[in-house]
């Protein structure tokens, strides 16, 4: 197993599996047991990172990979690029911190193995984004990532509103994401490749194509949806009802991100074009501008917190947009900005939320007193998330402010300008989030639980470190995250970056002057707004994404359920009209495009014989008897009874002795459980349909009779050229049978025999299922008086079943064993040896036989189909252990060392399979109906 | 005795065929579970005698090796065989859900209620 591989498939295997198991039970053993596991395999994949990081910092592009469905271009591959390794690291680095915190912040009664198996799986799908080589391959863990966020969100599901977030996410994500997959295959079929490695390569190809405006908005609404970019932004706060360590991990670094990664991992062949600048940034200013402002107002800490990432995943994809390296460059330094100072600070809010029971902003206030050290540090990742130097936030958003400069020249003066407005929102909701927890005290109206404290130290760490991390790197950016930014940056332009340097000080100059405008007026800001606690009696609209959102789902539900009260109204008379109704058209459409109607063809045909010409007489009659008089029941299932055996004549005169066999016996079993059934049934049906519809019903038969006659007609006076003589010719040589409808059941088409006798068995097993445990009253005797079963079972008929007996098993046995060269086989013999036990319960009654049977109401009876499909399965699989596919016959292939008897022993096994099988599934279908009825004395 | 003479088995199998699959749709189409299962019987006979005559007429030849010159088509038998027992099942199904359902609606008309009774929770 190569190492990148290795990469996803620990936590998605290993550490799922693990998670599940170990955190069965909830006690504290198990949960810090759990807990280790999850940090156990993010550190080992961490590990396995750096290990080839070496390598791709000189300048390799490890990948591995093999053909799955090539002819699909479906293909496993892998590949670990600068990008996809700054992700990676980003990944797994966050992701040890998060276990570590979750550890703490879980309360005892959240089950933690289901937690950290989320997050396992969650965790291998974000690996999976951003390792996969293969287009198709990335959108499988793309909408991964979309399930197992939807469960994570989700995660505390008896709350209302987490069940209503992690929905929304879902929809909103997987389908963006499904979207993403038509521009994927468009992309692959101008690309002629599904290859990240192949694509990169085809950049002239891509851009020229005429369907490259259309690949482009497939995939971006893709990863506009992901990145919560507007108008999808609105899934995001909503998905604020997750845990906080979800909120941490998934919508601050790295699922929101995983829509920034793809266009990034695009860019060297969807980017660089006038099209793609103009889209792509104007949807990140309209998103940083809006999502800034209305941060500032969010009274719920998480709820804030959420919008400043959407407003920072705005800003990210603006410098996507801009058409200069440089950009690049900040976006990627960006990204590992804000997902350390965003992390920080959910954990923070986590901590607050943790210690106060609140995450209002109006309720809390002061808590610097009470809990100083996470103040500390969530003081530090907000003044980075607000951009005040010397912090990492501060040197990422000098960068942006140049690069928004220089695209000015390129765009419009609207750029630099609305980066301004919306630094100065930042400013001001990053002086909210400080000034409005920590302090502008003392708290109001807490929660009578809350006693704000810091956390364990388990639970301040990742805090500490991250807010360590956001200084150290604003002090020295080239010796921390340059060497990666350097790297990533490279991949995600195609070729190495221009030359730059990363430092606090850059002199005086433009960026540096936004900056001071940007600080002074947030503060102005959120002083003027604060005025008097004006901005806590600020009460949001009600309209909102969420609100559209509802209002479009219940509009389809609503749409949904007018179409189907048009098309269904409960009436099955009604569907049965329109399905024939629509049978008729469909198979009529072909005659009307058709020049001529079609005549009879040329074949000689075959003269009638008398007793044909009475059998179609008797049969024309007895057919318009029933459908005349089928209201008297009993009379319309004897006459049935008729009609089955002209069917069974028919056979014997046309040539098919095995069928007529098959028929015979079905007609006895089948009359005899039409019987059972009425009797349980009234005895009369009344006569309500109105002449009308008696009429339009009958038009309807006759068109569709006529149609199969027709069409019946036009067949049978053409020749044919059958694929069948194909069988005739091999039946004896690889199938050692003489009986050609036998060799092609058990031996040539022996797949389908297995599938037929299985939906036999669940047929059987479904009438159980609806009939187990039903009791019904059967009257004594039918309308006419006729009485249902025996007083007592008549003397003779109980001899002469016993007698019956043996001999039936006898001959069904015969028929069995000759099947392969003569008519009969397993299904026959399986339905002989139905008829001779459905005798014995006629002679000795339902009690009698089901105890000699140990029938046990029919429910002994699956034994008989599991048994019986187990023979014919396992037959199947023998064939494995000669090498060959399943369900090869023995006799096929005679070079095998065992020749000789084997070659018939394989398939009269089979056969064995499916004569147990058909015993048991009709015995049960009679049983299971005997069983339901008991006799009415009363 | 010349018209007699002039008929055809085929136009006999594909009269025939046709007619009992009017029955069974007309039957089909009733409104009381019993007579359903009646039709659906009957079209199951039309349909499976359809497919067989699909391989032909063939009198007197039935696909066993060596009894003959000619053989008939077996691949439609085969199919038939199958469809034959699979139809005896899903008969015995469709009868067990009629008594179901008229165990658990009161009436055994199709739509699980009496003509004229509004239906339950509708929209």
């Amino acid at each position: 197993m190569n190492l990148l591989a290795t990469v996803v498939l620990l936590p998605l295997l290993a550490g799922t599996a693990a998670c599940a198991l170990i955190g069965r039970g909830n006690t504290p053993a198990r949960r810090l047991l759990t807990a280790l596991a999850a940090g156990g395999v993010t550190l080992a994949a961490l590990a396995l990172l750096l290990r080839m990081a070496p390598a791709v910092f000189a300048g390799e592009v490890p990948a591995a990979g093999f053909e799955w469905l090539p002819q699909l271009g479906l293909n496993i591959g892998w590949r670990l690029d600068g990008l996809a390794l700054m992700f990676g690291l980003l990944i797994t680095g966050i992701g040890a911190l998060i276990v570590l915190y979750a550890h703490h912040y879980l309360g005892s009664e959240d089950p933690a193995g289901k937690f950290y198996a989320l997050l396992m799986l969650f965790m291998a799908a974000m690996l999976g984004v951003v390792l996969s080589d293969n287009l198709l391959m990335l959108v499988v863990f793309w909408e991964l990532t979309s399930v197992s966020s939807f469960l994570l969100v989700g995660y505390w599901g008896h709350r209302a509103d987490a069940r209503a977030g992690a929905r929304m996410a879902l929809a909103v994500t997987g389908g963006g994401g499904l979207i993403m997959l038509a521009g994927f295959v468009l992309l692959g079929q101008i690309a002629g490749s599904y290859e990240l490695t192949e694509i990169l390569q085809h950049r002239e190809r891509i851009v020229a194509d005429p369907l490259y405006p259309l690949v482009l908005a497939l995939v971006l609404t893709g990863c506009f949806t992901k990145s919560a970019q507007l108008p999808f932004h609105f899934w995001l706060p909503e998905a604020m009802a997750a845990p906080t360590p979800v909120s941490a991990y998934l919508h601050s670094a790295t699922m929101v991100k995983a829509g920034i990664f793809l266009m990034l991992r695009l860019y060297p062949v969807l980017g660089g074009t006038a099209l793609f600048e103009q889209v792509v940034t104007g949807f990140g200013l309209a998103t940083v501008t809006f999502a800034a402002w209305v941060a500032l107002f969010r009274h719920d800490l998480k709820g804030l917190l959420a919008y400043s990432t959407v407003s920072h995943l705005g800003f990210i994809t603006v410098l996507i947009g801009l058409d200069a390296p440089m950009a690049k460059v900040a976006a990627v330094f960006h990204i590992l900005n804000h997902a350390t100072f965003k992390a920080a600070l959910f954990m923070s809010a986590g901590i607050v939320d943790h210690a106060c029971h609140s995450r209002d902003l109006r309720r809390l206030g002061g808590l610097y007193g009470w809990m100083p050290w996470t103040a500390t540090f969530a003081l530090t990742a907000a003044a980075a998330m607000g951009g005040l130097p010397p912090l990492n936030g501060f040197l990422s958003k000098e960068m942006y402010f140049a690069e928004a400069l220089a695209g000015a020249d390129r765009l419009s003066w609207i750029v630099p300008a609305v980066a301004l407005l919306a630094a100065v929102s930042s400013m001001a909701y990053s002086l909210r989030f400080a000034h409005d927890t920590f302090f502008n005290g003392p708290t109001r109206d807490l929660p009578a639980d809350a006693h704000p404290h810091d956390p364990p130290a388990g639970m301040l760490a990742p805090v500490a470190l991250l807010a360590l991390l956001c200084v150290a790197v604003g002090l020295f950016p080239e010796s921390t995250y340059g060497p990666l930014v350097r790297l990533a940056a490279d991949a995600a332009l195609g070729g190495p970056p221009p030359e730059f340097h990363l430092a606090l000080w850059h002199g005086v100059n433009a960026p540096l002057a936004m900056s001071a405008v940007a600080v002074l007026a947030g503060f102005a800001l959120y002083a003027g707004l604060m005025k008097g606690g004006a901005l806590h009696r600020y009460l949001p609209r009600a309209w909102s994404g969420k609100a559209a959102f509802g209002c479009a789902i219940d509009r389809l539900f609503a749409f949904a359920g007018r179409v189907t009260a048009a098309t269904e109204n409960g009436s099955l008379q009604r569907s049965l009209l329109i399905m024939v109704a629509f049978a008729v058209l469909l198979a009529a459409a072909p005659f009307w495009q058709a020049e001529a109607l079609p005549t009879a063809g040329d074949r000689a045909l075959m003269p009638a014989t008398s007793l044909a010409l009475a059998l179609w007489a008797l049969l024309l009659i007895t057919a318009t008897v029933i459908a005349a008089t089928h209201h008297q029941r009993f009379r319309a299932l004897v006459l049935v009874g008729i009609v089955g055996l002209i069917t069974a004549l028919t056979f014997v005169g046309l040539s098919a002795p095995d069928l007529a066999l098959t028929q015979l016996s079905v007609e006895v079993v089948s009359t005899v459980l039409m019987l059972m059934g009425l009797a349980l049934l009234p005895q009369h049906t009344p006569r309500e349909s109105t002449a009308l519809r008696r009429g339009r019903d009958a038009l309807l038969a006759l068109v569709a009779g006529g149609g199969v006659a027709g069409l019946t007609w036009l067949m049978l006076t053409r020749n044919h050229d059958s694929i069948s003589w194909f069988f005739l010719e091999r039946s004896l040589t690889e199938g050692g049978g003489n009986n050609v409808v036998n060799v092609i059941l058990v031996d040539f088409r022996g797949y389908d025999t297995f599938g037929e006798i299985t939906v036999l068995g669940i047929a059987g097993l479904g009438a159980l299922a609806l009939l187990d445990g039903f009791r019904t009253r059967r009257p004594a005797a039918d309308a006419d008086g006729r009485a249902w079963a025996f007083e007592q079972q008549p003397l003779l008929l109980r001899v002469a079943a016993r007698v019956v007996l043996p001999l039936a098993l006898l001959a069904s046995a015969y028929i069995y064993w000759r099947g392969h060269n003569m008519p009969g086989g397993g299904f026959i013999a399986g339905l002989m040896t139905s008829v001779a036990l459905v005798m014995q319960y006629m002679a000795l009654g339902q009690a009698r036989a089901e105890s000699l049977l140990h029938g046990a109401a029919g429910r002994r009876f699956t034994r008989w189909i599991g048994t019986g499909l187990g023979i014919a399965g396992l037959t199947g699989i023998g064939a494995f252990w000669f090498g060959r596919p399943f369900l090869t016959s023995a006799h096929g292939h005679p070079a095998l060392p065992v020749v000789g008897e084997l070659p018939l022993a394989s398939a009269a096994a089979f056969d064995l399979g499916v004569y147990i099988t058909v015993v048991g599934a009709t015995l049960l279908t009679l049983s299971v109906l005997g069983a339901a009825s008991k006799e009415d004395h009363a | 005795m010349s018209l007699l003479a002039n008929i055809s088995m085929e136009f006999l199998v594909a009269t025939g065929i046709g007619w009992v699959t009017a029955c069974g749709v007309y039957l089909m189409l009733r409104s009381r579970s019993f007579p359903v299962v009646l039709g659906l019987t009957l079209l199951g006979y039309a349909v499976n005698i359809f497919i067989f005559v699909m391989g032909r007429l063939w009198s007197g030849a039935p696909p066993i090796l060596g009894q003959g010159a000619v053989q008939a088509d077996p691949l439609p038998q085969a199919l038939v065989l199958t469809a034959i027992v699979i139809g005896f099942a899903t008969t015995g199904f469709v009868i067990e859900l009629a008594l179901r359902s008229r165990a658990e609606s009161g009436t055994d008309h199709v739509d699980g209620r009496e003509p004229g009774e509004r239906p339950e929770g509708g929209a």
